[in-house]
C-alpha cells in the first residue's frame, strides 16, 4: 500500500525550540514536503536568520549557512551563483529592518534563491521588540503604548511584497499565512509554485508568510490564530501580490486564485 | 606568454594574480584608491565564466564572499580603509565559521572618511582581528607590485591551507603605481581538490548535512572551539612568519618598516650607507603572525630599532612588544596620506645616532 502522509523526510524527526502556537514548525514542515515532492533533499542549502529561526539548521535535514544578521539574501546569492544546480532557500525574518538593503538588491539583481519571509509582526528571540511589520497600536517592548508611526518615529509597517513588487528581477512574490489549515494548504502551494520557479532560473521568487508568535504577542496559540486572521490579515491581503513567471508554469497557484 | 613580464598597476595586478589563483568568486563596491581591482574584475571575470558583482554595499560584499566560501569556493572582496571597516562584522563571520577567502585592502588615510592618498592607519585594525570576538586573520603586506601579485596568488592557497581569511594589506601607492610584474602561472580552480566542509554537492558526496554557522549559545563548547582556534593558531605562527633583511648583520640601526615605508626606508638605507653609515632594514612580509622572535634576536645582539610608518604609530607597539625592552626603539612616521622621503628618514636616523 502506499504510503500517503507521514513525516517528511526533509524535515527531522525531532522536537523544536520553538514556543507553542509557533508558525516556524508549520512553515519548516510545509518547505520540507514540498522539497520531498521535488526530490531535491540531498541537493537543498538552507541559509538560516538571525533570530528563533536560527535553528532551522537543527531541524531540516539538508545543508546550511548561517551567514550575519539579515545578511542572508548577500549569501544566498553567491551560494546560488557558485551552485545554480541547487534549490537555495534563504529563510528570513529579519528582512524588513536590518536586511532591507540586501533583499532590495537581491530582489532587483533577480538572484535566483526562493525566500521565505516569516512576518510574525515582532521580534520574537530578543523577546517582543517592535519590528518594521508590527502593526499600528501593536504592542512591543520597545513601542509600550502601541506602535505610533509619526509621533514616536516607529514608521508604518512595511508591506515587503508590495515594496519589491516594483522591482524588475522580482517574478513571484505571494502573502500566505499558517493559522489555518486553509491557508496553510495555500501557503504550501506558493512555496511549490516559487521553488519551481527557482529551479526553472526564471528570477526573484519571496514567499511572505503570516506566522504566530503567541509567546511575544502576549496570548494563547489559539487567540494567536484568531488575532492573526483579525489583524494582520485585513493589512497584509493574502494571494500572489506579483507573478510574471511564463504562463504555462503556473498551473499549480491558478487554482488557489 | 607566461614568461611575459606586463607593466600594470598593482590594483590589476592584484585582479589578474587572483584570476590565476583560482578565485571564481569577486564581490566589490566602489571606492577609492582600490576601483582599477573592481572594474579589472568586472572585465575579465565574467568572460571565464565566473561570478563578479557589484554589491549594494561593502557590508553586502563581504556576505556574498561568506555564502561564496561556504561553498567551498575561492572568494575574494577588495575595498579600501573605511569600506574595510565595514566588512569587519563578515571577516568575524568568516573566522568563526573557520571560512578561507581573501580580502584586500587597498588602504587610504583615516580616520573616518579621511583622504584618499595612501595609508598604514588600518595596521591595528588588520593585526588585531578587526571585529568583535576573539581571532586573527592571516595579514600579507605587499612593498611591490610584483608581490602585490605574488601574494595575492598565495593568500588563495594559505587561506585554504588553514581555514582562515587572508587579508592582503597595501595602500593606495602600491594599487596605483606602475611597475613590470611576471605573472603566476593560472590555476584551473575544476583541479581544486574539494572541501569535506563546505556546503553543496551533498547528493554526490554522500555524506550527512554540513552546517555552515558561527554560533553556539553554549558557552562550555564556544570556549572549547576558541581554544581550538587559537593553539591552530600556534601552527600558523610557526609556519608562517615571514620577514626581510637588508643588510641587518652589522648594522649599528635597524629600520623597520613593511609595505611602502620599506621602500622608502631602503632609499634611506642606500643613502646612509653610501655616507658610511650602518643602516639596515628589517621588512615584516607577514604582519600577522608578526615575525616577533627574529626581532627579539636582534634586540638581544644589541640592535636598535627606528620602526618606520605612514601611521602615528601602529606597527612600532609590536617592535617593542618583540624587542621587550631589550633594545631602543624608536618610532617616524608621517599620516594623512603623507609618504616619508628617503630625506626625512635619513635626517632621523642621523638624529637618532647622534644622540
Amino acid at each position: 500500500m502506499e504510503l500517503a502522509f507521514g513525516h517528511p523526510k526533509s524535515l527531522k524527526p525531532i522536537q523544536t525550540k520553538y514556543c507553542p502556537g509557533c508558525g516556524h514548525g508549520v512553515i519548516h514542515r510545509i518547505i520540507a514536503e514540498v522539497i520531498d515532492e521535488m526530490g531535491l533533499q540531498t541537493k537543498s542549502i538552507i541559509t538560516n536568520p538571525v533570530g528563533c529561526s536560527i535553528w532551522a539548521d537543527l531541524y531540516f535535514d539538508f545543508d546550511s549557512v548561517q551567514p550575519a544578521h539579515g545578511r542572508t539574501p548577500a549569501a544566498s546569492t553567491a551560494i546560488k551563483r557558485m551552485l545554480p544546480d541547487h534549490l537555495v532557500i534563504c529563510y528570513q525574518g529579519d528582512l524588513a529592518a536590518i536586511g532591507t538593503a540586501e533583499i532590495i538588491h537581491a530582489a532587483n539583481r533577480g538572484e535566483k534563491f526562493t525566500t521565505i519571509f516569516v512576518n510574525n509582526a515582532i521580534y520574537g528571540m530578543t523577546g517582543g521588540q517592535m519590528a518594521p511589520t508590527t502593526l499600528v497600536g501593536q504592542y512591543a517592548t520597545t513601542a509600550p503604548n502601541g506602535r505610533d508611526p509619526v509621533e514616536a518615529g516607529m514608521g508604518y509597517p512595511i508591506k515587503v511584497c508590495e515594496l519589491l513588487a516594483t522591482l524588475g528581477g522580482t517574478k513571484y512574490l505571494a502573502r500566505g499565512a499558517v493559522n489555518n489549515p486553509a491557508n496553510i494548504k495555500k501557503t504550501k502551494k506558493y512555496i511549490r509554485t516559487a521553488l519551481e520557479a527557482q529551479m526553472r532560473g526564471e528570477g526573484f521568487t519571496l514567499v511572505e508568510v503570516l506566522a504566530q508568535c503567541p509567546t511575544n504577542w502576549k496570548m494563547s496559540p489559539a487567540d494567536a490564530v484568531g488575532w492573526l486572521e483579525q489583524n494582520m490579515i485585513p493589512f497584509y491581503p493574502l494571494g500572489e501580490i506579483k507573478n510574471t513567471l511564463q504562463p504555462a508554469q503556473t498551473d499549480a497557484a491558478a487554482g488557489e486564485r | 606568454m607566461a614568461d611575459d613580464i606586463r607593466l600594470m598597476k598593482g590594483n590589476e595586478a592584484i585582479g589578474e594574480a587572483a584570476i590565476r589563483a583560482g578565485c571564481v568568486a569577486y564581490f566589490g563596491y566602489p571606492i577609492t584608491p582600490q576601483n582599477e581591482l573592481t572594474a579589472y574584475m568586472a572585465a575579465n571575470m565574467f568572460p571565464k565564466g565566473r561570478t563578479f558583482i557589484q554589491a549594494e554595499s561593502e557590508t553586502s560584499a563581504i556576505n556574498m564572499v561568506y555564502g561564496a566560501a561556504a561553498t567551498g569556493a575561492r572568494a575574494m572582496t577588495s575595498s579600501s580603509s573605511p569600506g574595510i571597516s565595514l566588512k569587519q562584522e563578515g571577516i568575524s563571520y568568516l573566522c568563526g565559521a573557520d571560512l578561507p577567502a581573501v580580502i584586500v585592502n587597498v588602504a587610504r588615510s583615516g580616520p573616518g572618511l579621511g583622504g584618499i592618498s595612501p595609508s598604514q592607519g588600518d595596521y591595528f585594525q588588520s593585526t588585531r582581528g578587526g571585529g568583535h570576538g576573539d581571532y586573527y586573520t592571516i595579514v600579507l603586506a605587499p612593498k611591490s607590485v610584483q608581490e602585490s601579485a605574488d601574494l595575492t596568488y598565495e593568500a588563495f592557497a594559505l587561506s585554504d591551507k588553514y581555514r582562515i581569511p587572508v587579508l592582503v594589506l597595501a595602500d593606495g601607492l602600491i594599487g596605483q603605481m606602475m611597475e613590470g610584474v611576471k605573472l603566476p602561472a593560472p590555476i584551473d580552480p575544476a583541479s581544486l581538490p574539494k572541501k569535506a566542509w563546505a556546503a553543496g554537492r551533498q547528493a554526490e558526496e554522500g555524506r550527512a548535512p554540513n552546517h555552515v554557522s558561527s554560533m553556539n549559545l553554549v558557552p562550555e563548547e564556544l570556549e572549547a572551539l576558541n581554544i581550538a582556534r587559537f593553539k591552530h593558531y600556534e601552527t600558523v605562527k610557526k609556519e608562517l612568519c615571514r620577514y626581510e633583511e637588508v643588510q641587518v648583520e652589522d648594522a649599528d640601526i635597524v629600520l623597520v618598516a613593511y609595505g611602502t615605508s620599506a621602500r622608502v626606508s631602503l632609499g634611506a638605507l642606500q643613502a646612509a650607507r653610501a655616507m658610511g653609515v650602518k643602516v639596515g632594514l628589517f621588512r615584516p612580509i607577514t604582519l600577522w603572525p608578526f615575525p616577533y622572535d627574529r626581532l627579539n634576536a636582534l634586540a638581544k645582539r644589541g640592535k636598535r630599532f627606528l620602526a618606520v610608518e605612514m601611521s602615528m604609530g601602529q606597527m612600532v607597539e609590536d617592535v617593542r612588544l618583540a624587542t621587550n625592552g631589550q633594545a631602543p626603539v624608536d618610532f617616524y612616521g608621517r599620516c594623512g596620506g603623507m609618504v616619508p622621503s628617503e630625506e626625512e628618514v635619513l635626517a632621523e636616523v642621523q638624529r637618532l645616532l647622534a644622540r
